[in-house]
């Protein structure tokens, strides 16, 4: 009986009009923005409702989020180098990426801590509670992405990233640009509705 | 006949063929078929269980004299000395009976079985996008049912604040003790839950999109598949919410903040949390719950569809406006969460929009059921036991979705809110009419999955017990709803004004205890079958679509040879002037000339363009 046919071909997809893997990096991240989408929504449900806290935020929140928009340039600068195979520099960068993120959420926590001296704590009024949660889970998808980060860095290390193989680069660069993005989203959002 | 011989040839063919172990092979398979058996038989497990919860309460319900005691070897503390159903106990049975129905069986075990199944064999693939994903999927799946399954042994019981898990009930253990180790077991199995059915969709999406075979257009998808697919982004859309809204959650019960909460005095002590508000988890709970009401419903709509025009052996009538229907809904279902909410304080003029929105789904609704009752009318229909099941789904669809109309109505509901007649309603709409197209799909595809045939007489006796037994059990709730029964309630003996419909309540819950007896028809011929079942043809029911172009069990890779090209849409049945009453997908127009239409001899013609160009 063939339950088991020959599965070389099945490893081999046709690909039609996109990446599959960076065609699902695509949905990975509609499922993040819907996350953070729905937390800001209730938080101006919650606002509406009143009894709401007015909160001077952090002034670190300016500084880290020009690291992150830094790193994201990095990161752009890492993927044109390995369009044109400076396999040197597409590891500098990478690397740059890397400590910028690592900065970033250094800062973030520097800046609960500006949080707490103001008295606003994770437990407390729901105003403040999102500002953690906010930040907290942005963090944690961060962390996702250093793991990328790191990967794709193994991975020029080991001359596997250049003009011809540039798809984990770009998917960790999509999933980093966006991380960015989101971040000056929930920024900007804070401010308008504060 | 040449079955085997085809199996053998292709055999030879292939030297380099190597055999996978046991492990590779059913458990951690990258298979999307295998993957699918593992959904089916998972959530056929998880129906068992979630059906023998509710017969549980259902003696309680019905008989709330009778003497349980027989129930303490399975129940143990639960059944009080005097021989009673415990009433927090109670609580939970309920709880657990829709969060396993809602999301174990009619979410994991529908989507998750014919999602996996179907997509690659009928849009031509020889698998999944990513068939570590898929595997992925289905073992935190695995690893959420072994969780919720344990929370049903624990000390405090399982999760008990109702499967919508409102705040503040499920935030405070002093207040019922399933809001203690069993809601915290609940969250964690759903985030398991929730990762899964996410690594499920996003392989289902990518899968369609990218990865169709020549030939297969939008336009040429069967039905099955537009439905797999649009559930697939509401699934993607809103499940992340419910993350959201867990998430909250679970600092609130844990980490002390107050997102949910506001001044709360229970037990005698002030509670601290300031701020909260209850009203903010039902409007996120919500945004997930009903596009999870279509995305238990529209798997089972695009089954039916799809088995309906086979089995009528007519094109199903209004392919477009079945896509766009289900489009339709897809989208309205994002925007209707609040008439959930119409008698939590909503602002009534919010309430009057919600109240449209939602009865505008009535229209896409209305043009499903026209569109499978034009299929079958003077139709040659061939009643298989899938087809029947269809037809009850049909008619579960109708009489459940009138019902709708009046709750969509925020002034009746009022009246009707949290009583039996919701309880009727959705369990007539979402519940048994997702349940038939499950059971419609196994019967359908059965032949495929395991390469043998179901018993059809045990098949009827199956439908007739089953479909008899849901009228029976759920209509006679709409007269419980409409005198007021509010659902829930442990027992109704205290009231006065109830007590006239003690024998209604006798009478359901016998039928109810009927109706699951007779799902024991439908396993022995599952399991029998399986084994032991007349070996199926290669096309049972003569149906169009690509998956009975596979041998009869196919292999990894679905098909031995090339991956066979599409022409031509999947419901060309008792087309006028062809040989057959069906012309599978894979015939090309220029070998039908006699039953072409005039668009379709120009496509004949540069279908030989495109040979000869390619040749």
């Amino acid at each position: 009986m063939a339950e088991t046919l020959p599965i070389q071909e099945s490893r081999r997809f046709e690909v039609r009009s996109m990446h599959p893997q960076k065609f699902a990096l695509w949905l990975f991240l509609i499922t993040v923005t819907m996350i953070f989408a729905s937390l800001t929504s209730a938080y101006i449900v919650k606002k509406g409702e009143g009894n709401w806290l007015i909160i001077d935020f952090p002034d670190l929140f300016i500084i880290t989020s020009v690291i992150i928009v830094v790193s994201s340039l990095t990161m752009h600068f890492a993927y044109l180098s390995a369009k044109k195979d400076r396999a040197f520099a597409v590891r500098l960068w990478l690397f740059f990426s890397g400590i910028l993120s690592v900065a970033f959420i250094g800062g973030q926590y520097m800046a609960w801590g500006q949080l707490i001296n103001q008295d606003i704590y994770f437990v407390g009024n729901p105003a403040g509670s999102f500002i953690y949660v906010f930040t907290g889970l942005h963090i944690a998808h961060l962390f996702g992405g250093i793991i990328f980060l790191t990967i794709v860095l193994i991975r020029a290390f080991q001359n596997q990233i250049h003009s011809k193989n540039l798809v984990s680069l770009e998917m960790c660069a999509t999933y980093w640009h966006f991380l960015g993005g989101l971040w000056l989203y929930l920024y900007l959002f804070l401010i308008a509705n504060n | 006949m040449s079955v085997t011989e085809e199996l053998s040839h292709h055999d030879d063919h292939h030297e380099e063929h190597h055999e996978q172990g046991f492990i590779a092979k059913y458990i951690f398979s990258t298979d999307h078929k295998v993957i699918a058996k593992q959904f089916l038989i998972t959530g056929i497990i998880w129906a068992l269980l979630g059906g023998a919860l509710s017969v549980i309460f259902r003696l309680q319900l019905g008989f709330p004299d009778l003497n349980l005691e027989f129930l303490r070897p399975l129940l143990g503390k639960w059944i009080s000395s005097n021989g009673k159903l415990d009433s927090e106990f109670f609580l939970a049975l309920v709880t657990m009976h829709g969060t396993i129905m809602v999301f174990f069986v009619l979410t994991a075990g529908l989507s998750g079985t014919f999602s996996n199944f179907l997509i690659p064999l009928q849009i031509g693939a020889r698998d999944m996008a990513s068939g570590f994903m898929n595997m992925l999927s289905y073992w935190f799946f695995f690893l959420s049912s072994v969780i919720m399954f344990v929370s049903l042994f624990i000390e405090t019981g399982p999760a008990g604040g109702g499967w919508t898990i409102y705040p503040p009930l499920s935030v405070l253990p002093q207040a019922i003790q399933g809001s203690g180790l069993g809601m915290t077991l609940w969250l964690v199995a759903m985030v398991f839950f929730i990762a899964s059915t996410l690594l499920g969709g996003i392989n289902y999406v990518t899968t369609v999109i990218n990865m169709r075979t020549e030939g297969m257009t939008f336009s040429r998808m069967p039905l099955t598949i537009w439905s797999f697919f649009i559930t697939a982004i509401i699934g993607i859309l809103s499940f992340p919410v419910l993350v959201a809204a867990a998430l909250l959650l679970v600092f609130d019960r844990s980490f002390g903040t107050s997102f949910y909460l506001s001044e709360i005095f229970i037990g005698g002590e002030a509670l601290p949390n300031m701020g909260g508000s209850p009203i903010l988890f039902q409007h996120l709970f919500w945004f997930l719950g009903h596009p999870e009401v279509y995305i238990v419903l529209l798997p089972a709509l695009g089954i039916t569809s799809e088995i309906i025009s086979t089995n009528s052996r007519k094109p199903i009538f209004g392919y477009t406006a079945m896509i766009l229907s289900m489009v339709a809904i897809a989208f309205l279902s994002f925007i209707v969460w609040a008439h959930h909410m119409f008698v939590s304080g909503l602002n009534p003029f919010l309430g009057s929009i919600f109240m449209f929105l939602t009865l505008i789904i009535a229209v896409p609704s209305a043009v499903k059921s026209f569109n499978y009752l034009t299929t079958l009318w003077k139709g040659n229909i061939v009643f298989t036991p899938a087809m029947l099941f269809s037809i009850g789904l049909v008619s579960f669809f109708i009489s459940g979705g009138l019902t709708g109309i009046f709750l969509g109505n925020s002034a009746l509901d009022i009246n009707l809110h949290d009583t039996y007649f919701v309880v009727a309603h959705f369990h007539l709409v979402m519940g048994s009419a997702a349940f038939f197209g499950l059971l419609a799909g196994v019967y359908h595809w059965f032949p495929k999955m395991f390469g043998r045939m179901m018993d059809t007489k045990l098949g009827y006796l199956h439908f007739w017990l089953t479909f008899v037994g849901v009228y029976l059990v759920f209509f006679p709730l709409h007269y419980i709803g409409i005198a007021g029964f509010p659902r829930r309630y442990y027992s109704f003996t205290n009231f006065d004004a109830f007590s006239t419909f003690t024998d209604l309540n006798t009478f359901v819950s016998i039928a109810a205890i009927v109706t699951f007896g007779a799902q024991f028809i439908f396993l022995f011929n599952f399991f029998y079958s399986m084994f032991a079942g007349r070996k199926a043809p290669l096309n049972p029911w003569k149906s169009n679509t690509l998956e009975w172009t596979t041998p009869r069990v196919p292999g990894h890779g679905n098909w031995p040879g090339a991956i066979p090209k599409v022409y031509r849409w999947p419901y060309d049945y008792s087309k006028p002037g062809a040989e057959d009453d069906f012309i599978p997908q894979t015939v090309p127009y220029s070998q039908t000339t006699s039953s072409n239409f005039p668009h379709e001899n120009e496509l004949a013609k540069s279908e030989g363009a495109e040979e000869g160009g390619a040749h």
